[in-house]
């Protein structure tokens, strides 16, 4: 802890106090500022679903109504499909990423096979590389080569298992103590088995955090989903808001309603499973 | 790595039960790397000097590298860049480490509860903020922005669609939208600082401030460190913001190497000239990253 940082004022309470209330009021102005965006956000989607460029309109709605989500949905026949899809995707790219990388990562990390230095280093140096070297061939190879536009396979094959994933569980797994996995073998388990009965339950708090990160990533990916959809029953719901905004960019409170719509299915998510999130986002980056 | 290397040199032996249980275990991970990950990256080198035809592509050497570099857009794109780097990334970890800080003499839970806060515009998608920030920077006496410059006697602006605003108006966005990682990083090295040090530099009669300057940074030099490397890495590749606010405009100046690559490859077909801009950018990446393994050395463990 480094609350010795604070020291100062400890023996006078009024100054104390004082300290601390000027620093609530930065840190709550500074937090009504970043979130402002985001209760703009819900407070206009429930506005009219009218016009709103070019003429004057109030900081937030004066009527409030659900009449931009019916315009939203009503918008496109597959709207709500867009959000099954997004699931069914993010779904199904949580098992893959759970599962191969999660079993490469302790391959790597805790069984001594030839070529294992060779092969994770190549998948540290694919975890450098930017998403633009891999996109156009990948592009060529999925659209092009396999001609799989518009299906799910083209959609989750290409992150069912990322680099990235497979360096956040080696990493994970390089610190659960090796006399553990020996005592297992000693006790004639075979290497599946010490995984399955041994590892995995010591492992759920990492593997919950993989699951949430790679969920939310592909939840709000945009790029590839974009890329590899051509037609609107197979659209992730950002691809489908980003042709909203593309087709309707004067309607305000409908454009708010198609944004609530993708981002508040995520917001719940976090709230519910804030630990875990923010262990994340420390989990992949310095130690100590 | 390093460690292992230190070790003595005895040749290792594999022991044939966990050869084959290893190569079961990353079986599948690696045949999806292969097809996913190593196919595209050799094919983009290979692109990167060929000009593309659906039916076998012509080789055409350097060409495309000559053609990048010679291109008055590509410099243009870079310098949009790095003004767009030089001043989000600094600023935001400036900010960040200030909140960071007045975070740290509250309760566990009040830590947490702001934490979540500043954390929570990172979670909606770059689709769903572009969306929220267009109408914020809306060119009409009724947009967000505007009424502000209103409150100060200040005429509207065109934020989005004048050369003057444009990459200011990204610029701000990105400095209030995504805070939320570099806070929890920082609150994370802020909580490994030993009381020690504090207690020390008291008897020593140190100021708050000189306690900031003398202890937090230094201490906190390697996290500074990797979200300065990391931000870098990650601003270089900015595409959606630009993609949906501005579309690179007005006049391309708000044009950042990410959207020229998608323009070269998905607008305009040319996939040896993207392919040869963009490995150009994956060696000024790499360079940054072996820049930081290189400064942090020991004091980062992998």
């Amino acid at each position: 802890m480094a609350s010795g940082l604070y020291s100062q004022h400890l023996n006078n309470r009024k100054l104390y106090y004082i300290r601390q209330v000027i620093l609530v009021a930065f840190l709550v102005l500074f937090a009504v500022v970043s979130l402002f965006p985001i209760v703009y956000m819900i407070a206009w989607s429930f506005g009219p679903a009218i016009e709103s460029a070019s003429t004057s309109y109030s900081i937030f709605p004066k009527v409030w109504t659900l009449d931009s989500y019916k315009a939203f949905i009503d918008y496109n026949q597959y709207s709500l499909r867009w959000l099954l899809n997004s699931l069914v995707v993010a779904v199904f790219t949580v098992i893959g990423n759970v599962i191969f990388a999660g079993l490469a990562g302790y391959a790597f990390a805790k069984i001594n096979f030839r070529g294992r230095n060779v092969l994770f280093f190549m998948v540290l140096v694919a975890m450098m590389i930017p998403y633009q070297v891999t996109q156009v061939p990948l592009y060529i190879l999925i659209v092009k080569q396999f001609k799989m536009t518009n299906t799910f396979a083209a959609l989750i094959l290409p992150s069912i298992c990322t680099s990235y994933n497979i360096f956040l569980s080696k990493q994970f797994f390089s610190s659960i103590p090796t006399a553990l996995i020996e005592s297992a073998k000693i006790e004639g388990c075979g290497q599946f088995k010490t995984y399955w009965l041994i590892v995995l339950p010591l492992s759920k708090t990492i593997l919950a955090v993989m699951a949430i990160n790679t969920f939310l990533s592909s939840w709000n990916n945009f790029f590839w989903p974009f890329l590899v959809t051509s037609v609107d029953k197979m659209f992730t719901i950002q691809v489908g808001l980003k042709t909203f905004k593309f087709a309707n960019g004067t309607l305000l409170s409908p454009m708010m309603a198609g944004a609530c719509i993708s981002a508040i299915p995520m917001f719940i998510l976090f709230f519910s499973l804030q630990k875990y999130f923010l262990e994340g986002v420390t989990v992949g980056a310095v130690k100590g | 790595m390093k460690k292992e290397g230190k070790k003595p040199k005895i040749k290792q032996k594999f022991n044939k039960g966990e050869n084959i249980s290893g190569w079961l275990f990353i079986a599948v991970a690696m045949f999806i790397f292969a097809i996913f990950t190593l196919y595209p990256v050799i094919s983009a080198v290979i692109t990167s000097f060929q000009k593309y035809k659906p039916f076998g592509s012509e080789w055409v050497a350097g060409r495309n590298y000559l053609d990048a570099v010679t291109s008055s857009l590509f410099w243009k794109s870079i310098k949009n860049t790095i003004l767009y780097t030089a001043a989000v990334v600094p600023l935001s970890l400036l900010l960040s480490f200030a909140i960071s800080v007045m975070i740290l003499p509250f309760r566990k839970k009040t830590q947490s509860v702001f934490k979540a806060l500043y954390y929570l515009p990172g979670i909606a998608s770059g689709v769903a903020s572009a969306v929220v920030w267009l109408w914020l920077y809306d060119a009409s006496p009724s947009g967000i922005f505007n009424r502000i410059l209103g409150v100060f006697g200040m005429s509207s602006q065109n934020w989005l669609s004048s050369s003057k605003t444009a990459m200011l108006s990204l610029i701000l966005m990105a400095l209030l939208s995504s805070h939320g990682s570099n806070i929890i990083i920082y609150m994370a090295a802020l909580h490994g600082i030993d009381n020690t040090y504090f207690e020390a530099a008291e008897m020593d009669g140190a100021t708050f401030m000189q306690k900031i300057f003398y202890i937090v940074f230094p201490l906190c030099k390697p996290t500074t460190l990797f979200l300065l490397v990391t931000g870098i890495i990650g601003s270089f590749q900015v595409f959606m913001n630009a993609y949906m606010m501005t579309g690179g405009g007005p006049d391309n100046n708000t044009t950042m190497v990410g959207l020229l690559i998608f323009n070269n490859a998905f607008t305009y077909g040319k996939y040896g000239l993207a392919c040869a801009q963009a490995i150009m950018l994956a060696i000024v990446i790499a360079g940054l990253t072996m820049l930081q393994f290189k400064v942090m050395g020991d004091d980062v463990e992998y």
